[in-house]
C-alpha cells in the first residue's frame, strides 16, 4: 500500500460545498480479484432542452484501466464522455438525470463544486488545444491555479508531467517555445501532460489520435499503456481497431429509436471482438455496418 | 487520515511508487471561488454603469426638452434676442440640405471606390486607398473642417452650405467605401461570375447584379454613416458657419419675385452659410440666453429622436441579416 | 430586323455597341474614383503642412515644445501651443485610464457572462450610446453632468489630494475643467473599446476555454489567465482606437472644458485642448497668422491622429502573422 497524504477534508462547517472523496491514488485491485469501480453510471440520461441525446445508460468503469467507448458516428459517445468531467454543463439548456458517481460520490449532487471534479477527472481534445503559451507555461497552468508559484517546484512538476506524457526528452531544451509551434502529435501530448500536472485520478480522451499521423497516434497509444498504471482511463474512438488494441474494457454505443444514445453492451474487450454478446454488438464489431 | 503539512515544503507526499504529489487542492479553493464571484459580479455591474449615462442623457433630453417643443418650433424662424418664442425651421432645412448635398458628394464616390478595392485589393491603388480610408476614417472631425475651409470657403472668399457638404462628404467617405467594400464581398461570386458568363459587361454586373444583392447592407451602412454627418458640429463651425435667416421658401419665392434664374436660385440655397441643428444646438448653449438653452434642449430632442431612430433601424436590420449572410 | 448601315451605323447600333462593350469606360471611372479618394487622403495632410507653413517657419519647434509660460496671443502675433497639446493629452489619458477597465469589464460580461436572451438588446443598448451626437453629450456635461458628478468629485479631490499639482486648485463652481472633460470623454470612446473588444473575445476559439476549464479552472481563472493573454493584441487595438477617439473629439469637450489658457497643470482647473481652440478661435481668426497659427495645431493633431492609426494598423498585421488561426478570425 502506498501512503497517501489525505489532504483534502470532508466537509467542514465552513465549507459545506467540499465535495468529494479524499485523494487516493492507485488502489490495488482488491483480493477478491475483481477490480475496483472508479466511475459509475446509474440511470444516466442526458438532456440538450427537450431532446434526450443519451438514454439510460448504466455501466461501471474499472479502475487503473483503460476503457474505450465505440459506436457508429453520432451515437453519443462524445456526450457520455464529456457528461463525466460536466463538459455538458458549457452547452446552454443541458440537463441530466440519473447519477455518475466517482468513488460512490454523485458528481451531478447538489452541492458538488464542478471545478474540483475537473481536476478530478482530466481531459484531452479532439484537436491539440494548447494555449498561447509556452511549453512550460503550458504545463503550469494547472497547478499555479493552485496556487503554486514558486519556480523550483514548477520546474519539477512540468519535468514530472512531460516525462509521463513521453514529451520531456523532445521539449527539454525549448521549454520556453510557444507550445503552439510544436507539431501535432507533439501538442497533443503537451496537452496530456498539461492535464497530467493538476495530478487527476481519471483521464478523459476524446478522440485523441484521429487528428494525428499514423506514428503520433502510436506514441500516443504506447502512452496510454504507461498511464493506466496511475490513472483510469476512458477513451472514445471511431477505430474499432485501435480500441481493440488499446483497451481492456469496452462499451459499445448506439443510437436507439427515439434517436437517444444507449450502451449496448460492455465488458472486457476481448469478449466484446471475439464472442460479443449482443447481435448488434457483433454487427459493429464485424463490420456488417458502421 | 490528515497529517499536519509543513507550509510550503513540496512536494508535499509521495506514493510508494515515488510518485509524488503537489497539489493541494483545497488549500485556497475558498479564495479562487470568492474572487471568481465578485469578480463576475463586478462586471456585470460594470455593464449597468455603462447604460446609465445612456439613460440619464435620454431621460434628461425628454424631459426638458419635451418641454419647450411646439408646433411652433418646427414652422418658425428664431426670433430676435429677447423676443420670446420663435423657432428652428433655418436648422432643420440646414440639416436637411446638407445631408442631401454630403450624400451626393458621398455616394457615387464611395460606391465606385468600393468596387474597385472590393475586386482589386492588393493593388498598390488598391492598398493605399484601403490604409488611407482607415486613416481617413479616424481623422478627428474638427480637421476635415480646416479641410473643408481651405478647399471651399478660401476660394470662394464665404461661408457657404456648399463647403459644409463637402466637408461632410468627406467625413462620410470612409463609412460608406468600407460598408459597400464589405458587402459587394458578401455576394457571391458565383452571382458575379454567372452574370459575367452570360456576357453581361462589368458594369451591368456591378450595377444590376451586385449592387442590388448587396443593397440592404449598403443602405444600412449608408444611414449609419448619415445619421453620423447629421449629427456632426465641428466641421461645420468654419464652412457652414450658420445662418439664422435662412429659409427655403423664402428663398424660392424671392427669386421668383426678382425674376432670377434657376441657376441664381439654386446658388442662393447653396452658397449661402447654413445652418444644422447640432451646430444650432451648439450656438445655443453659447448664449446667456435661458430662452435659448430651452431651445437647445427641443434641438437635442429632435437630433436625439432623428439619430437614435436610424441607428436602431439599421443596427437591427444588420443584426437580423448576419445570421442569415453567414450562414 | 434592324437595318444596319456599315458605313454608317444607326446611333441604336452605336449605343448597342457601348453598351455591350461598356467596360473599358466603368473601369476607367472606377479607377478614377479610387485615385480621387487617394488624393483626397493626401489633400488632408498636404493642406494642413502647406497652409500652416508661414507660422511654422515662425515659430518653430518652440510651438510644440512644454513650456511654464505659453504664451497664445492672437493679437500680439504670439503663439505657442503647449496649453492645447497638454489639454489633449491629459484628458485623454485619464479618459483612457477610466475606459480601459471598465470598457474590458463590459466586453467580458458581454462576450462571456452576458446570457444569451439579453446579449443583444444590452450590446444595442451599449452601441447606442456611441451615436448620441457630441454635442448632446456637451449640453446634458454643461448642465446636468457637471453640477451633480463633477464639481462634487473635484471638491473631493481638492479635499484629499489638494496637495499635488495634478489636483491643485478649486474646481471652478460650474464644474468646467479637465476632469470633466476626461470624464465624458470616457463616457463617449467606453462603448467603441468595449464593441471592438467584445468581438475580439467571441472570435477566440471555444476549444481555449473548453481546455482551461478541463483543467479545473474557474469561469474568471479562464478569462483572465487564458482569454484575455490571447486577444491582447485585439483589445490593444481596441484601446488605441479609443484613444484616437478621444484625442480628436471636439464639441463635448469644449462645451465643459473651459477653454482658458490659464498655466496650471490640474485636473481641477479649466483648460484647452487642440480641437477646442480650433473650434472655438478659427471662424474669427483675427489675421493671417492667427489662422496659419490655428491650422498648425490641426497639423500637430493630425500628426498625432495619423500615428496611432498606424499603430493600430500594425497591431493587426502583426496579430495576423504571429497567428494565422486569428487572422481567420
Amino acid at each position: 500500500m502506498e501512503t497517501t497524504m489525505d489532504i483534502s477534508t470532508h466537509t467542514t462547517p465552513e465549507n459545506p460545498h467540499l465535495s468529494l472523496a479524499p485523494l487516493e491514488v492507485g488502489s490495488e485491485p482488491s483480493k477478491s480479484g475483481t477490480t475496483e469501480t472508479k466511475i459509475e453510471t446509474v440511470k444516466l440520461s442526458v438532456f440538450y432542452g427537450k431532446f434526450k441525446a443519451l438514454a439510460d445508460i448504466n455501466f461501471m468503469i474499472p479502475v487503473n484501466q483503460i476503457t474505450a467507448i465505440i459506436g457508429p458516428s453520432g451515437c453519443g459517445k462524445s456526450t457520455l464522455l464529456r457528461s463525466f468531467n460536466r463538459m455538458n454543463d458549457l452547452v446552454p439548456k443541458s440537463h441530466v438525470e440519473g447519477e455518475i458517481r466517482l468513488d460512490d460520490q454523485n458528481i451531478y449532487a447538489q452541492h458538488v463544486d464542478v471545478v474540483d471534479v475537473r481536476r478530478r477527472i482530466g481531459m484531452v481534445f479532439q484537436r491539440p488545444n494548447p494555449f498561447p503559451m509556452s511549453i512550460f507555461e503550458n504545463v503550469a497552468y494547472g497547478p499555479r491555479l493552485y496556487g503554486i508559484n514558486r519556480h523550483s517546484v514548477l520546474k519539477e512538476i512540468v519535468e514530472t508531467s512531460l516525462r509521463q506524457a513521453a514529451l520531456w526528452d523532445e521539449v527539454k531544451d525549448k521549454l520556453d517555445d510557444s507550445g503552439m509551434a510544436l507539431s501535432g502529435g507533439q501538442q497533443q501530448r503537451l496537452c496530456i501532460a498539461r492535464a497530467l500536472a493538476v495530478e487527476p485520478e481519471v483521464i478523459l480522451m476524446d478522440e485523441p489520435a484521429s487528428a494525428l499521423d499514423p506514428v503520433s497516434t502510436l506514441k500516443i497509444e504506447d502512452l496510454m499503456q504507461s498511464l493506466k498504471k496511475d490513472y483510469t482511463i476512458v477513451i472514445v474512438t471511431h477505430n474499432m481497431q485501435q480500441a481493440a488494441r488499446v483497451s481492456d474494457f469496452t462499451a459499445f454505443m448506439m443510437i436507439n429509436q427515439n434517436r437517444a444514445g444507449t450502451l449496448v453492451e460492455f465488458g472486457p474487450t476481448a469478449q466484446i471482438f471475439t464472442r460479443p454478446k449482443n447481435k448488434q454488438t457483433e454487427d459493429y464489431v464485424t463490420g456488417r455496418f458502421g | 487520515m490528515t497529517t499536519a503539512i509543513e507550509p510550503n515544503t513540496f512536494p508535499v507526499s509521495q506514493t510508494a511508487e515515488g510518485h509524488k504529489r503537489y497539489i493541494q487542492p483545497r488549500k485556497n479553493y475558498a479564495s479562487r471561488q470568492r474572487a471568481n464571484a465578485i469578480m463576475l459580479t463586478l462586471t456585470g455591474l460594470l455593464c449597468l454603469l455603462a447604460i446609465v449615462p445612456l439613460f440619464w442623457i435620454i431621460g434628461y433630453v425628454i424631459y426638458r426638452g419635451g418641454q419647450y417643443i411646439n408646433l411652433d418650433f418646427f414652422i418658425q424662424l428664431p426670433k430676435p434676442m429677447g423676443v420670446p418664442g420663435g423657432g428652428v425651421l433655418h436648422a432643420i432645412e440646414g440639416t436637411i440640405i446638407l445631408s442631401l448635398l454630403s450624400a451626393l458628394f458621398s455616394i457615387p464616390v464611395g460606391l465606385l471606390t468600393a468596387f474597385y478595392t472590393a475586386y482589386h485589393p492588393n493593388t498598390v491603388l488598391g492598398v493605399i486607398v484601403r490604409f488611407g480610408t482607415d486613416v481617413l476614417s479616424g481623422m478627428p472631425s474638427i480637421i476635415i473642417g480646416i479641410v473643408g475651409y481651405t478647399l471651399v470657403v478660401k476660394p470662394q472668399g464665404h461661408f457657404s452650405a456648399l463647403a459644409g457638404g463637402v466637408a461632410l462628404a468627406i467625413l462620410m467617405l470612409p463609412t460608406i467605401i468600407r460598408t459597400t467594400e464589405e458587402m459587394i464581398k458578401l455576394v457571391p461570386g458565383t452571382l458575379r461570375e454567372g452574370s459575367l458568363a452570360l456576357g453581361a459587361p462589368e458594369w451591368r454586373t456591378a450595377l444590376k447584379v451586385t449592387l442590388p444583392a448587396a443593397m440592404t447592407g449598403i443602405t444600412t451602412g449608408f444611414m449609419l454613416g448619415l445619421a453620423r454627418a447629421a449629427g456632426e458640429t465641428a466641421p461645420l463651425l468654419f464652412t457652414a458657419l450658420g445662418n439664422d435667416r435662412y429659409e427655403i421658401g423664402k428663398i424660392i419665392t424671392s427669386g421668383v419675385q426678382n425674376h432670377l434664374s434657376i441657376f441664381q436660385v439654386l446658388g442662393n440655397i447653396f452658397e449661402q452659410p447654413i445652418d444644422s441643428l447640432p451646430l444650432t444646438l451648439y450656438k445655443y448653449t453659447q448664449q446667456p440666453d435661458p430662452a435659448l438653452v430651452n431651445q437647445a434642449w427641443a434641438v437635442a430632442l429632435v437630433l436625439m429622436a432623428l439619430v437614435l431612430l436610424t441607428n436602431i433601424i439599421a443596427r437591427v436590420v444588420i443584426m437580423i441579416r448576419s445570421p442569415q449572410s453567414r450562414g | 430586323m434592324q437595318k444596319t448601315n456599315t458605313i454608317h451605323p444607326s446611333w441604336r447600333s452605336k449605343l448597342n455597341y457601348y453598351i455591350q462593350h461598356g467596360d473599358r469606360p466603368w473601369n476607367i471611372l472606377v479607377i478614377s474614383m479610387a485615385i480621387l479618394v487617394f488624393i483626397l487622403i493626401i489633400i488632408v495632410g498636404y493642406l494642413l503642412w502647406t497652409q500652416s507653413s508661414a507660422a511654422r517657419q515662425q515659430f518653430g519647434w518652440s510651438f510644440i515644445l512644454p513650456t511654464n509660460n505659453a504664451n497664445w496671443d492672437p493679437v500680439n502675433g504670439q503663439f505657442q501651443a503647449w496649453p492645447f497639446i497638454y489639454g489633449t493629452l491629459i484628458t485623454s489619458l485619464v479618459a483612457i485610464i477610466i475606459a480601459v477597465p471598465t470598457s474590458l469589464g463590459i466586453a467580458i460580461f458581454l462576450a462571456e457572462l452576458c446570457p444569451s436572451w439579453l446579449r443583444l438588446p444590452l450590446s444595442l443598448l451599449v452601441e447606442l450610446l456611441a451615436a448620441i451626437p457630441s454635442v448632446v453629450f456637451g449640453l446634458w456635461g454643461i448642465f446636468i453632468f457637471l453640477p451633480a458628478v463633477v464639481t462634487p468629485i473635484g471638491d473631493f479631490l481638492q479635499e484629499t489630494l489638494g496637495f499635488l499639482p495634478l489636483f491643485a486648485g478649486p474646481i471652478p463652481v460650474s464644474g468646467a475643467s479637465r476632469l470633466a472633460a476626461s470624464l465624458i470623454l470616457a463616457i463617449m470612446i467606453i462603448p467603441t473599446i468595449s464593441a471592438v473588444t467584445r468581438d475580439v473575445f467571441r472570435a477566440i476559439p471555444q476549444s481555449q476555454r473548453e481546455a482551461s476549464l478541463a483543467l479545473g479552472a474557474t469561469q474568471w481563472e479562464t478569462i483572465w489567465r487564458v482569454l484575455v493573454p490571447y486577444g491582447l493584441s485585439g483589445i490593444l487595438g481596441a484601446v488605441i482606437i479609443g484613444l484616437g477617439r478621444a484625442v480628436g473629439e471636439t464639441m463635448a469637450v469644449t462645451m465643459v472644458i473651459g477653454n482658458s489658457i490659464e498655466s496650471s497643470y490640474s485636473l481641477l482647473r479649466p483648460g484647452y485642448t487642440m480641437s477646442s481652440v480650433i473650434a472655438n478661435e478659427f471662424a474669427e481668426a483675427l489675421n493671417q497668422t492667427h489662422t496659419e497659427a490655428l491650422i498648425e495645431v490641426g497639423l500637430v493633431l493630425f500628426f498625432i491622429t495619423l500615428i496611432l492609426n498606424i499603430l493600430a494598423r500594425l497591431l493587426v498585421w502583426w496579430v495576423s502573422r504571429r497567428n494565422p488561426q486569428e487572422a481567420r478570425a
